[in-house]
């Protein structure tokens, strides 16, 4: 009865015998996977990826990478006789002259808009979760890398049509090159293959935005998945969520079809913004020469921080040894990416360092849970957000009428007062959280039953919480602090000595320390009469 | 109310009917709408009256600027310290401030901002008062339909003249954009053509002049030509989102696309098994 059909059955024996694939699927296809929304986030961006390069493979059919003058004589009347690149002409030509092109142009950009965004709040995710944590270090290292990778895949990626905003970008981007101190100079000519914009940037660009990177993104993509699979996912806490188990549903067929069915909402939401909204309209722009630059001209999203700190720069500059140090440029391109990819890259190892916790981590944590993490985050977030938005400061100032140099100093001081601010607010937001679970496990939860007692008095009757909120509850873990008290002689242990073992031995202790700690059921007595209601007498009421 | 036949009782009572105060102010809305329809200035006879050139337009004009331009620009047009000289700022000035309702100014603030034109300044008044600033000591002129007529330009070229010139401040389509101090470069898509000719003739507010040396009159053309097609032109590839670049689809990637995406992603992972 069970038996399958021959079909089935002789083609797998036929497979099965020669490369061994049914213990490997035996093993794998129950593999459990947790169930929680933010599990998904990522998978925004590896079906993002996977529409790039369908739509990719498209456009390259048509696309022309070259740079060599023609004269337009295309369907797009306003550019009709007008000279451009054979990059731009073929960029217009995919998108008024072949069936489909526009809407596959269109899908291609709002996949590569979604891509990020997907990695983003992904990585977002697995920082407040602690999801990192060993023994992950690694897999978050790699996505770190994918993250920069797909940066630097959407700088030459919307340089190829050669368009009049792409080359703003472009000119941008020459600029930083030759800010870079001694080969600076060098590097933009080894760049461009000459005077800038040279004849040989586009198609070069184009090796590197169809061939080299996408090549290296899927190769990190593979092994941040096999990673993710052979480490085995994180789970949120919660009943009988251990760091030995996983609890949840079998890869096949429950997590395989939810998969199924996300990587088709991203496909429908993707061709949905492809087919109504429009993205990078080239023709609008006009082709790209070195003389004419546009009002808002902007990247796309995902460099939007990097225009912000380039607007709010100062014009800072040195003259030292007939070299000249252009600090406007070179301060805004390095620091804030630095900081933003540097920290999150280091953010594993210095945590361990401060907490000493070498401990390997399964369950994640909830944000409120490690409030220092949590504030760490919302403020680089903030950092990043203030300079993303100013980025678009001309757009802000044209329609909401503000004064241009207003944002610009507004910036130039949100940029370091907000994440400070930012920060304490959200440590104070985290505290009270747990103030807030601890009450909700220590006192119960509100029934909304008035209950009088024979004094006189009024009480509301609490009730013990739902089992899986509790449980959700109890699944916080405490932080590891590192040992720095004195022995019986008043000598520190041997790592809290130097300057900077004293310094560490604070941050950790201030890391670490559980400022809530839970408990369970009704101890203090001193709340006795106020929450009388609370008693085993009282739920069988309720019952 | 003798002798009509009405009596006063019956009045009284009318007047306290439930219509009766509807009846009322329909009445008076319509003998004042009615009275200022016949009151106002017609158009058609005053395009008679200047096409015959008649000299009692710098008068009129001369009146009209007294009334409305004069306790800013001085009584001869002299300038104060709130306001500039008009003399030698010609006719196609006057036409485009007052046309484009920023003149009269509301307030002073970084730049007049285009609105409703003034009550009194019909196309009559504001060729009148262009006549009399004319008069002063002359400067470009209006242009004549034929010189803003853009099915006479050349889009193509007028493309490549306008962003050569105006886009990095206008944006690529004309959108507008922000310049220092509070002032903008205006969204052209409410201009007129012989506004937008004006406005490079006479370089209004934060605007450069764009002579009739830099760029010839047929130019002029071609690139209204280009402005005119562009800001009619449909969005081939949907909504334009405004038009203004990476900024609003930044935005809609976040609001829209992502958004969607994690709607998603809760409502498929709040399915759960049912335990049978």
């Amino acid at each position: 009865m069970n038996a399958p059909p021959k079909a089935i059955a002789g083609v797998s024996t036929f497979v099965d015998d020669r490369i061994g694939a049914g213990n490997f699927l035996k093993r794998n296809l129950r593999k459990i996977f947790p169930d929680h929304w933010s599990f998904l986030l990522g998978e925004i961006a590896l079906y993002s990826f996977v529409i790039l390069l369908l739509t990719g493979t498209f456009l390259t059919f048509w696309f022309k990478p070259g740079m060599g003058e023609v004269t337009y004589t295309g369907n797009y009347a306003p550019l009709y006789g007008v000279k451009m690149s054979e990059a731009y002409a073929s960029a217009l030509h995919i998108s008024f002259d072949v069936r489909g092109g526009l809407l596959m142009r269109q899908i291609h950009h709002w996949a590569a808009l979604l891509f990020v965004g997907g990695m983003t709040v992904h990585m977002l995710r697995i920082f407040f979760t602690g999801a990192y944590r060993k023994p992950r270090e690694l897999n978050w290292i790699i996505g770190i890398l994918l993250l920069s990778l797909a940066l630097l895949e959407g700088l030459t990626g919307y340089s190829l049509p050669d368009d009049l905003l792409s080359g703003a970008g472009l000119r941008i981007t020459q600029g930083v090159a030759q800010s870079i101190p001694i080969v600076g100079t060098y590097v933009s000519f080894f760049l461009f293959g000459g005077e800038y914009p040279g004849h040989d940037v586009i198609s070069r660009f184009y090796s590197i935005h169809i061939l080299l990177i996408p090549g290296i993104l899927l190769a990190l993509v593979s092994a941040h998945m096999i990673l993710m699979w052979v480490q085995k996912h994180t789970q949120m806490p919660g009943k009988n969520r251990t760091e030995k188990n996983v609890v949840g549903a079998p890869f096949y067929p429950a997590f395989m079809i939810k998969s199924g069915a996300f990587f088709l909402f991203t496909f429908g939401v993707i061709a949905l913004l492809g087919t109504f909204a429009q993205i990078n309209p080239i023709w609008l722009f006009g082709p790209y020469t070195p003389a004419d630059i546009s009002a808002g001209s902007q990247p796309d999203w995902y460099m939007g921080f990097l225009e912000g700190a380039l607007r709010l720069m100062p014009s800072w500059e040195i003259n030292f040894l007939d070299h000249t140090v252009t600090l406007s440029v070179l301060i805004p391109a390095l620091v804030p990416l630095g900081i933003v990819m540097t920290g999150l890259a280091l953010y594993p190892f210095l945590e361990q360092w401060i907490t000493g916790d070498r401990r390997e981590h399964h369950v994640a944590d909830r944000p409120r849970n490690n409030p220092h993490r949590t504030a760490i985050g919302i403020s680089g977030m903030t950092f990043y957000g203030l300079l993303w938005l100013l980025g678009a400061n001309d757009e802000l100032s044209a329609n909401f009428h503000l004064d241009l140099y207003t944002t610009t100093w507004f910036g130039r001081i949100a940029v370091f007062v907000g994440p400070a601010i930012a920060y304490w607010i959200t440590y104070r937001m985290c505290i009270g959280l747990q103030r807030k679970d601890a009450e909700v496990l220590s006192h119960g939860v509100e029934s909304g039953v008035i209950k009088r007692l024979p004094n006189g008095q009024y009480i509301e009757v609490h009730t013990p919480p739902a089992e899986d909120i509790a449980e959700h509850i109890r699944g916080k873990k405490e932080i590891p602090v590192l040992e720095s008290a004195e022995d019986g002689e008043g000598i520190p242990p041997k790592g809290a000595r130097s300057a900077i073992g004293r310094l560490r031995a604070k941050m950790s202790q201030a890391y670490g320390t559980d400022r809530v700690p839970l408990t369970d059921g009704h101890h203090e007595e001193a709340h006795e009469e106020e929450h009388a209601g609370v008693g085993a007498g009282d739920r069988k009421e309720l019952h | 109310m003798i002798g009509t036949g009405i009596s006063v009782n019956s009045i009284t009572a009318r007047r306290r009917h439930p219509l009766a105060r509807v009846a009322v102010v329909a009445l008076a809305l319509g003998l004042l709408g009615g009275g200022y329809a016949l009151a106002a200035p017609n158009g058609s006879t005053a395009d008679a009256a200047i096409a015959s050139g008649k000299a009692d337009d710098v008068a009129q004009g001369k009146s009209l600027f007294v009334a409305h331009c004069a306790s800013c620009h001085g009584m001869n047009a002299e300038g104060t310290k709130k306001a500039p000289t008009l003399i030698g700022v010609g006719a196609a000035a006057v036409n485009f401030q007052v046309s484009s309702g920023r003149m009269p100014a509301a307030d002073a603030g970084p730049q007049a901002p285009r609105k409703p034109r003034a009550e009194w300044a019909t196309d009559e008044a504001v060729d009148q008062l262009s006549a009399y600033v004319q008069s002063l000591g002359g400067g470009p002129t209006v242009p004549s339909a034929e010189q803003v007529d853009p099915a006479k330009g050349d889009p193509a070229k007028g493309g490549e003249l306008f962003r050569a010139n105006c886009i990095q401040c206008h944006n690529f389509v004309g959108a507008g954009g922000a310049l220092t101090y509070g002032k903008y470069a205006p969204p052209l898509n409410p201009a007129t053509p012989t506004q937008i000719y004006e406005a490079m003739a006479t370089g209004p507010q934060a605007m450069p002049v764009f002579n009739d040396s830099t760029i010839t009159p047929e130019q002029k053309r071609d690139m209204i030509a280009y402005i005119t097609h562009v800001r009619s032109q449909v969005d081939p590839g949907g909504s334009g989102l405004g038009r203004i670049g990476p900024v609003t689809e930044g935005l809609v990637a976040w609001v829209v696309g992502l958004s969607l995406l994690i709607l998603a992603s809760i409502w498929i992972t709040a399915k759960k098994r049912r335990a049978a």
